[in-house]
């Protein structure tokens, strides 16, 4: 029997030690009235057979194609070595470090990943990962609605529409008001979100680059919400913020990321990274595992998780959070990539993919009838305006073997005719080119 | 050992993408710009080999050591199916794909995927429908409690309160608390949900019941069929925390004893690494009545037999995921569930519970384990008269367990039995392990007999002895920076 080691003879020595006749026995307990119905699953099969149908399902998948879709999620380039790296199987096959002595290796890269990503926002304090960005931006309004102990939040509707969907799931029982502040041409609307943070707002949640691509600035906004006692969340692009203005420089007191791009795979949704930091007047209301340092009675410094009175294991329904699991594994992912790629290779790797946006948003907005959504400045990511349903667009293109994009239009219904299109630094200007010459044809 | 920001040194060049032509500032004003650096550290490829080499020498994994790590399911994870992720096909897919226009076509495999998956975990459970979104168990208890309050919302109940028994899983009322409902604890007697206690506070306010079974003393719990009445007559709805149904493959289906929600830990039962602490991945399954609360998306396959994804749910709580769950978890699920097929998955619990009995009969000689009978696939021992006696306590045993190369058993949990020292020894451990387990425990209490000291001095063999927990959380040091 595959991975059960136990011969006819052991088990015949095990149940004698036991003292139980046979190994049905042993369930003996559970009354004939609750057997299983039926357990009709299909004859257990060789690893080859099972890795040839796996093979075969992973090919009906189509990703020949030259790809522009992000939303998010981005398709980076990963070093080799952070594959093999993460393959060792004392940091595969460990669970989490309830045993710090056994488990110095997981804390110390918990610590030292809660360092980089730190220094990433310009942030004082991390937690070693939670689910996804989506989890961590409804955490973070969490902590805010405890911190002030108020009940509204304003959201910007040019924050990820996926997860503005994710935070109305989560807050539906809670008897939270979420006001969503209309996007202005695929721009935060500034002198509506500052009118809309008021004296009984908890947090302000906004997105930098927004989903439009819009690099903004948020600091007198931030500063609006300080002195009305809310607190400010920001969703970031982590690539981008070696080059962009920090979460940190712009004020804000939670700032939060999805990490698949830090040398994740995109594996159709998951596992990723929620990445969370925030200033350390709010760490004892962030949820999740924190790695602290300290020292053994010999004085040799080590590692532990800390903090955690705040858990679910401790607090049972007066905990922070539900959240068990961390994403040590894809933390240790992220860490290992930035290790690997460093603050030049890091900062390269976000140049290039801005590089290449631009290069791509000039390139097709020259096509007579496509044009940009609006003027304002971009990262890796940027929206036109199509002469037909982007939809429409995207169809016709895939059959030429080029995903041009996401319409907006599934999110967005007044935007039916846009685009959101992404770069990357695995983009070359002949893909671009290709695209351009492409769309051209189909409009 | 030293950190990997102290071993940078400035100019080193790691793997670097070509330079671009022009650079950020020309295409965003320099206001919407960073200041300063970053600080990541400049290695080259090798300095981070060795140091990240170096901390994997440091950790315990299944690997490297046996983990009777209780209620955690630390089994042996198959190989091949880390390969069957990489696929390219499968690693390499965007999310948003099956969301475009005839994207269901381009990602007919990972959807195949999800389809059987659900498919095969409605079998295994008895359940009428799956959820593979959850990322992890207790996700998957958040899903079903906000399922709970759609259901009853629907219904027009004025629901209230959850009950949640003192043997079931801690997340299991904080996921009940953070779902917007008020917790009720009921002690469990001899071990188990006692019927008479949960009939004296469950009322028409009760919107369900949270159950482990078998429990955090891994024990079955007898009265089930008299709990799934109290229920029913209330309209409470009874919810199964799945966590450990490495214990009843076979043998029990949640859907047929008559629970409305169940999640299940994949990473556990169905062997994906769970590396640190996750990622781990919580499907949730529903019987009939709750399946129009499902989270969106859900996939179909039509008569020609073709997949897609539907967002038409009406009554539906939403997203509980931006996708569809962790889906190289899900992947690694599959593969091992189709490896090993319908009697690997029987055997699977009656070796998991006949290691944990074989461990259970041995250890009894020798350490006092309160509820001393058969039992599924793990075990509470207590050293509570060690303690008193000797002053050696279940952490101490714990530390020394290290020592000899063990990861230590769960300790301190459940919390209704004192100096608890709980292990699931799994079944892909073979008998000369847990044979070698025994001589190596018994040694160990025996020491603690003669010189509790040594014990109470352990580990003295790993990089580090015990550490100061008191003052990590005063002095807070969480980065590299204070």
């Amino acid at each position: 029997m595959p991975y059960i080691p136990h011969t006819p003879a052991e088990i015949r020595e095990m149940l004698d030690a036991v003292g139980a006749p046979d190994v049905e026995a042993l369930f003996a307990e559970i009354p004939a009235a609750l057997r299983p119905r039926s357990f009709d699953l299909p004859k257990g099969a060789t690893e080859m057979a099972v890795r040839a149908a796996m093979e075969k399902l992973s090919a009906k998948n189509r990703i020949d194609l030259t790809s522009f879709l992000g939303g998010g999620f981005y398709d980076h380039y990963v070093p080799a070595a952070s594959d093999l790296l993460l393959s060792r199987g004392e940091f595969y096959t460990a669970y989490t470090p309830y045993q710090p002595e056994a488990s110095q290796g997981t804390l110390q890269a918990i610590f030292e990943y809660q360092t980089a990503v730190c220094r990433l926002m310009d942030m004082e304090c991390s937690n070693a990962g939670v689910y996804d960005g989506g989890t961590a931006l409804y955490e973070a309004l969490m902590m805010a609605v405890r911190h002030t102990r108020r009940k509204k939040a304003v959201v910007s509707e040019t924050i990820s529409p996926i997860y503005r969907i994710v935070l109305a799931t989560y807050t539906k029982n809670l008897h939270l008001d979420l006001v969503v502040v209309p996007h202005k041409n695929g721009l935060d609307d500034f002198e509506a979100l500052t009118a809309a943070v008021d004296g009984d707002t908890a947090a302000i949640v906004v997105q930098n680059p927004n989903f439009f691509g819009s690099v903004q600035d948020f600091t007198a906004l931030f500063d609006h919400a300080r002195e009305k006692g809310a607190v400010s969340v920001i969703s970031c692009y982590p690539v981008l913020q070696t080059v962009l203005k920090t979460p940190g420089a712009m004020g804000a007191d939670i700032a939060t990321a999805e990490g698949q791009s830090l040398g994740l795979p995109l594996s159709f949704g998951g596992p990723y990274l929620g990445i969370m930091t925030c200033k350390k007047s709010l760490v004892r209301q962030m949820p999740g595992r924190i790695a602290g340092r300290t020292k053994d009675a010999a004085g040799r410094t080590g590692y532990v998780l800390t903090l955690q009175a705040r858990e679910q294991h401790i607090r049972r329904q007066k905990a922070t959070s539900n959240i068990c699991s961390n994403q040590a594994l894809c933390a240790l992912r992220a860490l290992i990539n930035l290790c690997l790629t460093g603050n030049e290779g890091l900062t390269r790797q976000a140049a290039r993919s801005i590089e290449n946006a631009n290069y791509a948003a000039w390139k097709l907005s020259s096509i007579p009838g496509v044009q940009l959504l609006n003027e304002a400045p971009f990262g890796n990511e940027f929206v036109v305006v199509l002469p037909i349903n982007a939809k429409q667009a995207v169809r016709s293109l895939m059959d030429g073997g080029i995903v041009p994009g996401f319409p907006l239009g599934r999110y967005y219904p007044g935007l039916s005719n846009a685009l959101l299109i992404c770069c990357t630094e695995k983009h070359d200007r002949a893909d671009i080119d290709r695209l351009a010459r492409r769309l051209e044809n189909a409009l | 050992m030293s950190t990997v920001f102290s071993k940078s040194v400035p100019g080193r060049e790691g793997v670097w993408p070509d330079e671009p032509k022009t650079a950020p500032i020309d295409f965003i004003p320099q206001h919407l710009l960073r200041e300063g650096d970053a600080g990541l550290p400049s290695l080259s490829e090798l300095d981070v080999v060795r140091h990240f080499t170096a901390l994997s020498r440091k950790n315990y994994g299944v690997d490297s050591n046996f983990y009777p790590l209780g209620s955690c399911t630390m089994k042996y994870n198959p190989k091949f199916t880390e390969e069957v992720a990489a696929l390219p096909g499968f690693a390499r897919l965007h999310p948003l794909t099956p969301q475009l226009p005839g994207g269901g076509d381009m990602s007919a495999g990972c959807l195949e995927v999800m389809h059987e998956t659900e498919r095969c975990l409605c079998e295994i459970t008895g359940m009428a429908a799956f959820t593979l979104h959850p990322m992890a168990g207790a996700h998957g208890e958040l899903t079903g409690a906000l399922m709970m309050a759609a259901y009853h919302a629907d219904k027009g109940h004025k629901k209230t309160k959850i009950i949640c028994p003192d043997s079931a899983h801690g997340t299991n009322p904080a996921s009940a608390a953070i779902a917007g409902f008020e917790v009720v604890t009921i002690e469990s007697k001899d071990g188990i949900i006692d019927p008479a206690a949960l009939a004296a506070v469950i009322d028409d306010e009760t919107a369900g019941v949270m159950m482990t079974v078998p429990n955090t003393l891994g024990l079955f719990e007898r009265h089930l069929p008299e709990i799934v009445a109290l229920c029913r007559k209330v309209d409470a709805l009874l919810y199964y925390d799945g966590a450990n149904l490495n214990a009843i493959l076979g043998k029990l289906r949640v859907g047929d004893a008559g629970f409305d929600v169940v999640h299940l830990n994949l990473h556990k039962t169905f062997a994906t690494p769970h590396g640190g602490g996750g990622p781990g991945s919580g499907p949730v399954g529903v019987s009939e009545r709750l399946i129009p609360y499902l989270p969106i998306s859900r996939v179909q396959k039509d008569e020609a037999g073709r997949f897609s994804l539907s967002y038409d749910h009406p009554k539906s709580i939403g997203y509980v995921a931006p996708f569809y769950g962790n889906f190289g978890v899900v992947l690694k699920a599959y593969a091992y569930i189709l490896r090993l097929g319908r009697e690997g998955l029987i055997r699977v619990s009656e070796s998991a519970v006949l290691a944990a009995n074989y461990l259970r009969a041995r250890l009894a000689e020798a350490i006092e384990v309160p509820y001393n009978r058969i039992c599924m696939h793990e075990f509470v021992a207590s050293a509570a008269k060690l303690a008193a006696e000797k002053n050696v306590r279940a952490l101490d045993i714990a530390k020394a367990l290290l020592d000899k190369g063990y990861h230590a058993p769960t300790i301190y949990f459940p919390l209704i039995v004192k100096e608890a020292l709980m292990f699931e020894p799994t079944e892909t451990e073979s008998k000369d392990t847990l044979d070698q387990f025994v001589a190596d425990l018994l040694d160990i209490l025996a020491q603690a007999e003669t010189d509790p000291e040594a014990v109470r001095a352990c580990p003295t063999s790993l990089p580090v002895g015990r550490l100061d927990e008191t003052y990590a959380a005063r002095a807070m040091e969480i980065t590299d920076d204070l």
